[in-house]
């Protein structure tokens, strides 16, 4: 094979290598990207039922109720708006009532939800970002909330 | 006073980091070897200066020094030694200071060893390491002191993360760092190279060892870190695609992409601009990871106190070092003498086509990572991608690599014999084929991707093994003679083949999972539960006090059968200073697979507690085990290593670069 010709089979392969990684990469974005809201955005957005979402906010106090099976129902709330959460399985050590939240899942019908992920706070001294935010866009937040 | 010597003896270290950035560059422009030699005196010093103030910290949290701010808010008096000394790195200012320790260390190391290295080469280098060492060290004065003091110090500290209080945190952070770091010594290299505007196989020789080094240390501390979170977060996950993690997995593909394209520099003088670019590519992802880690841009157990400036000084520093040796790139390479080119089908074509999947799938898990903190900073809309964007994309681009790595690694350089390789490596195709046969039909209406993982991690291992057969019974020679031919195959061979094993044993681990089995239960006790072929019963549950922490401590006994194989203790853990709990799960490893029990709150006689059989999932970790050792053997090759100045010039003379 020809100088001319080795470069050209490198170029092409390498070219074919990227353009199906490109290919992998947008199909696979379509379906896999979560997004979030908090309780209001959720409340405001149209979000059609069904759709996978990351909902976040405090677990309101005296919402967690526990049956069987380690099934659980609570609300998460900014304070303005509330969603009813059910959930089975595990939850993480850090979660329980009046604290910041992360629920993944899926939307059953206007302010229901039903999560199969749970996110709660690694240490007790900090918020999930997004919650913070959240609740920082509802005028909920003070500094000295985030502290235990 | 031992704090103040600590901060004083950081404060130093800058000093001699600036000094060392700017005279040995100076001198190498110069050709002055005077000037050279301060780099080694002020490398040296810095390691030196700096490890007298991580010392000072250690000592600090020792004596539970709580009028310094850092051990007050990370420290208890009630912490086990080992946490005192391991909480010294768990948190953000003391993780720094161990980042540049460890960069301190591989500059002292060249500083060391290195006096084979051509001066100018060696100026230019530990100048650039240099730089890297001021702007962190200069980032932890002016943004992350750890010697602040508190005035007035409180009479208890406020206690390590109970999280951070295993002994992973004893393990992971330091084997991880030792990796992210030590490609701060082959960016430095390659800057040297394109600065001084020469590359050759020699420079590809003196990096190599660096480049190996920094790989065993990524791959152990990312499979450390992913046994840790394995174990501890309760539910049996051992890889989430987090943006922390894959901020660890990118320097690692680049990485791997790195330690393979050097070995064609090494033999056959190619691929040298590439290499170079791959170099600043592998710790750029490293400053990457800091930057994502460090900054407080994500949410997780790995970011400490954010604090914004410290973002936008590591932002600095990342756009500084990526964009200055980018535009160096830009500017010098063209200068640099082209290698060689080669045919398609041979060991170097296949070398280009690992580099390629390796640098794409990085490059997939670098949009995962930062389209949503892009996103965000554009339209303010927030989003997660989840795994199986990186299942879909990384997932499947490895599988395409783990089909042609035996390929590879079987053709010969120059010039390959495709229909030779294929005859070689019929035997481990038809074995992956029937374990892929085999376990399907074993499993019938079970998950398919599962078998078909098995079956391409058998052909893996086997096409792996099968280099090494090949060459110890070539001409059919008696076991006498292949075994003197096994003692003297050069370690590098051995190294790569077993590496390349280590792959296929992690895939197999990893395919396994797909054939495990989970029940979440209530549980009363005495009450049987199955969990894939195994029975578990808890026996009693009862609690217990540990040093700082109260537990709850459920006894589980796990039979086949009938017949009792092992008990193992799964408990909730309770730190009354965080107030906070966690899981401690409980691990019985049987055949290589592992019984994992973790338990919930109690309700009334029972106990809420997931189960899970997971075949053999230690291979995952065994498997990463396995590429590192390989990696060390590769490194241990004498024909590759560069000792005392005279062994190193008489193993040139003997093994002149370009042949293969």
């Amino acid at each position: 094979m020809t100088r001319k010709g080795r470069r050209l089979t490198l170029i092409g392969v390498a070219l074919c290598i990227v353009a199906f990684a490109a290919g992998l990469a947008l199909y696979a974005l379509r379906d896999s990207i979560v997004f979030f809201y908090g309780p209001s955005e959720l409340a405001q957005k149209d979000v059609q039922a069904g759709a996978r979402l990351r909902i976040g906010g405090l677990v309101k106090a005296g919402s967690l109720v526990k049956s069987d099976s380690e099934k659980i129902s609570f609300v998460i709330t900014d304070n303005v708006r509330d969603v009813a959460v059910t959930y089975q399985g595990p939850v993480p050590d850090l979660f329980r009532e009046g604290q910041g939240v992360v629920a993944e899942g899926v939307l059953e019908a206007p302010g229901k939800f039903r999560a199969d992920t749970i996110l709660a706070k690694h240490d007790e001294r900090y918020m999930p970002r997004e919650v913070v935010d959240a609740l920082k866009k509802q005028g909920r937040w003070q500094e000295s909330g985030g502290g235990s | 006073m031992i704090v103040e010597i600590g901060h004083y003896a950081l404060t130093l270290a800058l000093a001699l980091a600036l000094a060392q950035a700017i005279v040995p560059l100076w001198g190498a422009a110069k050709r002055d070897e005077g000037l050279i030699g301060v780099a080694q005196s002020t490398a040296l010093g810095q390691f030196a200066a700096i490890a007298l103030s991580f010392g000072a910290l250690v000592e600090a949290h020792l004596v539970s020094d709580f009028s310094v701010l850092n051990v007050a808010e990370n420290s208890h008096t009630a912490v086990p030694m080992v946490y005192k000394i391991t909480g010294v790195w768990g948190n953000h200012e003391g993780s720094m200071l161990l980042w540049v320790l460890i960069l301190a260390f591989f500059g002292a190391l060249v500083a060391a060893f290195g006096r084979g290295l051509p001066p100018v080469l060696r100026g230019n280098v530990l100048a650039v390491q240099g730089m890297i060492s001021s702007a962190f060290l200069a980032f932890i004065l002016m943004t992350s002191n750890p010697f602040a003091r508190l005035d007035p110090a409180p009479f208890e500290g406020r206690d390590l993360n109970p999280i951070l209080q295993d002994p992973g945190l004893a393990i992971h952070p330091p084997l991880l760092y030792l990796g992210y770091v030590g490609f701060s010594i082959v960016f430095s290299f390659a800057a040297a190279a394109l600065i001084e505007g020469r590359v050759d196989a020699a420079w590809a020789r003196f990096v190599r060892p660096f480049a190996l080094v920094a790989w065993c240390f990524l791959t152990l501390g990312i499979a450390m870190g992913s046994y840790w979170a394995y174990y501890t977060l309760g539910w049996g996950g051992f890889w989430f695609w987090d943006p922390v993690e894959n901020a660890s997995l990118m320097p690692w593909l680049a990485g791997t992409a790195f330690v393979h394209s050097i070995a064609v520099m090494e033999k056959r003088e190619a691929l040298k601009v590439w290499t170079i670019f791959l170099a600043i590519l592998a710790f750029s992802f490293s400053l990457l990871g800091t930057f994502l880690v460090r900054s407080g841009v994500l949410t997780s157990v790995h970011a400490f106190a954010s604090d914004p400036r410290r973002g936008v000084f590591i932002l600095l520093i990342l756009a500084a070092f990526i964009g200055g040796a980018l535009a160096l790139f830009a500017w010098r390479a063209p200068a640099l003498k082209q290698g060689g080119l080669f045919a398609p089908i041979s060991r170097e074509g296949a070398l280009v086509l690992n580099n390629l999947f390796l640098t794409t799938s990085c490059a997939a898990v670098m949009i995962g990572t930062l389209y949503p903190l892009a996103l965000e900073q554009i339209t303010g809309e927030k989003i997660t991608v989840g795994a199986p964007f990186f299942n879909m994309t990384c997932g499947i681009l490895m599988i395409a690599l783990c089909l042609i790595v035996p390929i590879g690694q079987s053709l010969a350089w120059k010039r390959g014999d495709l229909l030779g390789v294929a005859q070689r490596l019929a035997v481990a195709a038809a074995a992956g084929l029937s374990v892929a046969i085999a376990l399907l039909a074993a499993t019938t209406g079970g998950p398919v991707l599962a078998p078909i993982g098995a079956g391409l991690a058998t052909y893996v291992i086997l096409g792996a093994s099968s280099e090494i057969a090949a060459r110890l019974w070539r001409g059919r020679a008696s076991l006498q003679v292949a075994f003197s031919r096994a003692l003297g195959l050069p370690l590098s061979v051995w190294g790569s083949a077993i590496a390349h094993v280590g792959v296929g044993v992690t895939l197999l681990g990893l395919a396994m999972t797909g054939l495990g089995a989970e029940t979440i239960a209530s549980m009363k006790i005495g009450e049987p539960r199955t969990v894939g072929p195994y029975e578990v019963t808890i026996e009693a549950i009862e609690p217990r006090t540990g040093p700082n922490y109260r537990d709850v401590v459920a006894k589980a006994a796990i039979r086949n059968g009938g017949a009792l194989v092992a008990t193992v203790e799964s408990s909730k853990r309770f730190f009354p200073a965080r107030q906070m709990s966690t899981t401690e799960a409980g691990i019985v490893t049987l055949n290589l697979g592992q019984v994992y029990i973790s338990i919930g709150d109690q309700t009334g006689g029972a106990i809420a507690a997931r189960l899970y059989w997971k075949p053999l999932v230690s291979l995952i970790w065994i498997g990463a085990c396995i590429m590192a050792f390989g990696g060390a053997l590769s490194l241990a090759d004498r024909r590759l290593r560069i000792g005392a100045p005279v062994r190193a010039k008489a193993a040139l003379a003997a093994q002149p670069a370009g042949t293969p």
